[in-house]
């Protein structure tokens, strides 16, 4: 049984306080396998593969690499066995240079003379060319994976664990990183990958485990399963889908035109001439690879960044001189990307970070006198109804997982009924049971007559929850579409910055 | 022509103690901490330097000594910020005031003592040389030192792999960290080298400069040194250049006002730091190149997990 095992772990078990992240967990490997690791948000997945990558250390059980015992205290010893990982949140240095990316990530003795020449080699015999000299802050996001990948692959692993690899590529980008995975696993390398879009692991994956509060609770071959039966394999019940929704539009309640600004951030993206509107009831989604200007039209959007007057109006109010309060108080509420320190205050609770922004829309302020009452009661309101998994409303923001704090923050602006909701990433990092709740909250808002403005990655999420549909490329807009009017592939070519006049032919 | 390389070596003999405060500093930041404590670490090793070369009468001692008092204000600061997790701006204020206290008690019984100046290495057959020679070639091994420590950090940091991961965990430590590199470790040794340095720095005033001890001598060059280590972009030779403008403005001023220009001198006094600030506001204009240059995660705590 050994020689058909790469990797076998049995038993593992990790507590943190109060947590149980893994309960006995085993299964194993084979060399040249392409395993994949699915369960819901705080399933343990990431706790597992950091201590399979000796980020972290088992308080039990065993793990078996190539036949003999293996338990890395450091990832520098689990990079000599052969075990290359890339990470969700890329372990990326932005001032520095690929080489110097690539150097760090490698084993001292392992970094040979003509490492320059070495990363051009291998980048290009996978088909992920990259420029050894230039700086990570200036890549696109995609270019930052190949630098990941790259730095594994000069390593000759034989196993490569991948946490979330697709969440941020285009359509293109993700068939080209299936065929070099492909491409690694007929050369005998195996590669536990790890994902929440399941249609992805039924093309690419040989095996799944399927993890549940801490706990294997089946292996399967997803090839004969659907991404639905994986999915309820994943929370052990029925899951519930949000419908298509055909609204009745209504008036325009946010009015952008001509709107450019010049971003402050060397790495930044300038706006160029970006003019759309937002209906009553409408979604309007917007696409995009992460790093186009996505960032910087939501700061823009709700005065973070102050723009010309009349380049955005609320309700036909002219607001681009407004601040973020002033603009809370037209009815406009925001999600954005990085939860922790912009869209809440790691350290403070739960009801204090529902102060934050939604202060005046439920009452807390009296004559500048807080309520904490309310505020606490808010609190409440908003982890019962979105289902945040939390020791309970005073647990510090920071202490919640990625995608439960997800769910309090974006529960947080939907349920103070905003007109004009923006939100970034609705569901990044969030398990599918909760990502279909969000999607089936955001409809009802719309239904209700707000004014939806959605900035994803996730293609799949945008064509089933958006009206329309608008792509952004380095900074400009495509012009909004009907959702449905447009192929997956044509999608695709804008985000790479094919622009909009495709885009009109086809409307 | 002899008054020329008489203000040229005080410069140099103004610039020196910066050259250290900062290069240390710059190290210190590189790595992603903040230390507002070199005013104290720099008196500290002040008077430990004038303290032990008084009593033993080895100049080697003295200056072996303030690093080590610089070393440990360091430590303590390392300690408190990347263990306990103490607001680095705070902890930093409060070794300055700290450092100055300890320095001023310790510093009673050798109020007004004196010692010899360090002599000076007349390198052979080059000092002989005119103009050139005591210029680049007569000064006290302090000097040299600041120098080499320059150049040395700039190929540390430019050339090295242990100053690539230096760099590394003051860009992103949390990356560092998931890596498998120990940030707080890199940051506690980064931290005891600038210890050392503004240590040195502080007893090249003591023992070079004047060489006497008085209290509260360092007279904010500690904050100097943090100020040229933003102007120089954190680049070690712009850092040196920094500690040079700022050091020749405070002696030129000096002879200005010997000569009995008519301008007051307090006006004049205060020509270095105007000129240092004015600098400072003209090379920062830009804010994109500020914002690429600074080492991202400056001043900012790590939680590492296990």
């Amino acid at each position: 049984m050994i020689e058909h095992t790469l990797l076998h772990i049995s038993g593992i078990t990790k507590r943190f306080p109060g947590v149980l992240a893994n309960d006995r967990v085993g299964f194993s490997i084979a060399p040249g396998e392409i395993h994949a690791l699915v369960g819901e948000n705080g399933a343990g997945k990431s706790t597992l593969v950091k201590i399979i990558y000796g980020v972290m250390h088992p308080d039990a059980g065993e793990m078996h690499f190539g036949g003999a015992p293996y338990a890395p205290a450091r990832p520098s010893e689990a990079r000599a066995h052969g075990v290359g990982m890339v990470f969700q949140h890329f372990s990326l240095f932005e001032s520095l240079s690929v080489a110097e990316n690539v150097a760090l990530g490698m084993n001292k003795e392992a970094v040979g003379e003509n490492l320059d020449q070495q990363i051009i080699e291998v980048s290009e015999s996978y088909g992920l060319p990259l420029d050894p000299t230039r700086l990570i802050g200036s890549l696109s996001v995609g270019e930052r994976q190949r630098v990941e990948i790259v730095r594994c692959l000069l390593q000759n692993p034989r196993l490569l664990i991948m946490d979330e690899p697709t969440s941020v590529l285009t359509p293109q980008e993700v068939e080209i990183l299936f065929k070099t995975l492909r491409q690694l696993s007929s050369e005998g390398c195996s590669i536990l990958y790890i994902s929440h879009k399941l249609d992805e692991i039924r093309v690419l994956c040989d095996r799944a485990t399927v993890l549940r509060g801490g706990k294997v609770v089946g292996e399967c071959d997803p090839t004969r399963e659907t991404a639905r039966s994986i999915a309820e394999m994943m929370i052990g019940g029925a899951l519930e889908l949000p419908e298509p929704q055909k609204p009745d539009l209504g008036e325009e309640r946010l009015t952008v035109t001509g709107l450019s600004k010049e971003s402050d951030d060397p790495f930044g993206v300038n706006l160029d001439k970006i003019s759309f509107a937002v209906r009553a009831g409408e979604i309007l989604g917007v696409a995009g690879v992460a790093g186009n200007g996505q960032v910087e039209l939501m700061e823009v959007l709700i005065g973070e960044v102050l723009s010309d007057n009349d380049t955005i109006k609320i309700d036909g109010m002219a607001v681009g001189h407004t601040n973020p309060t002033q603009r809370r108080e037209r009815g406009m509420c925001s999600v954005p990307e990085e939860r922790l320190g912009h869209g809440a205050v790691p350290d403070m609770s739960l009801w204090e970070n529902t102060i934050l922004s939604a202060r005046s829309h439920k009452g807390m302020e009296n004559n500048g006198i807080l309520d904490l009452g309310v505020a606490q009661g808010f609190g409440r309101e908003i982890v019962d109804e979105f289902d945040v998994k939390a020791a309970g409303i005073a647990s510090v923001a920071s202490s919640l997982s990625g995608g439960n704090l997800q769910k309090f923050i974006v529960g947080r602006e939907i349920l103070q009924t905003p007109t004009i909701l923006i939100i970034l990433q609705p569901t990044w990092g969030v398990d599918a049971a909760a990502a279909a709740d969000i999607h089936r909250s955001l409809q009802d808002l719309a239904k209700g007559g707000a004014a939806i403005l959605v900035i994803s990655q996730d293609l799949d999420e945008l064509m089933l929850i958006s009206t329309n549909f608008a792509v952004i490329s380095e900074g400009k807009l495509s012009d909004p579409l009907p959702t449905g009017s447009i192929s997956i592939e044509e999608i695709g070519l804008l985000m790479g910055g094919v622009h909009s006049s495709a885009g009109k032919e086809v409307a | 022509m002899d008054l020329t390389i008489l203000i040229l070596q005080g410069i140099i003999v103004a610039a020196t103690p910066l050259v250290f405060a900062a290069i240390g500093e710059l190290v210190v930041e590189r790595a992603g901490v903040l230390n507002l404590g070199i005013e104290g670490m720099m008196i500290l090793g002040a008077i430990a330097g004038f303290a032990v070369t008084y009593d033993t009468g080895s100049f080697l001692a003295g200056v072996i000594a303030a690093a080590f008092a610089g070393a440990i204000a360091a430590l303590l600061f390392g300690v408190l910020t990347q263990v306990l997790m103490a607001n680095q701006v705070a902890t930093g204020l409060a070794l300055t005031i700290f450092g100055l206290g300890i320095a001023a008690l310790w510093g009673q019984a050798y109020s007004g003592a004196s010692t010899d100046a360090l002599d000076a290495i007349h390198i052979y057959l080059l000092s002989d040389i005119p103009i050139i020679g005591p210029l680049l070639f007569s000064h006290d091994p302090l000097v040299y030192l600041s120098i080499i420590l320059v150049v040395g950090v700039s190929w540390f940091l430019n050339k090295t792999r242990a100053g690539l991961i230096l760099r590394a965990v003051g860009d992103n430590h949390d990356a560092a960290h998931a890596i498998g590199y120990s940030v707080v470790g890199v940051r506690m040794m980064a931290l005891i080298f600038g210890g050392m340095c503004a240590g040195i720095g502080g007893a090249y005033l003591s023992l070079v400069q004047t060489p006497l001890w008085v209290e509260n001598m360092t007279a904010g060059r500690g904050w100097i040194a943090l100020a040229i280590v933003v102007f120089a972009a954190w680049r070690p030779g712009w850092a040196l250049l920094g500690a040079y403008l700022f050091g020749g403005v405070t002696v030129i001023q000096l002879h200005i006002q010997g000569f009995g220009v008519d301008i007051d001198a307090q006006l004049l006094s205060m020509l270095p730091y105007i000129v240092t600030i004015v600098v400072l506001v003209v090379i920062s204009r830009d804010k994109i190149r500020a914002k690429l240059n600074a080492p991202a995660c400056l001043g900012k705590p790590f939680f590492g997990s296990s």
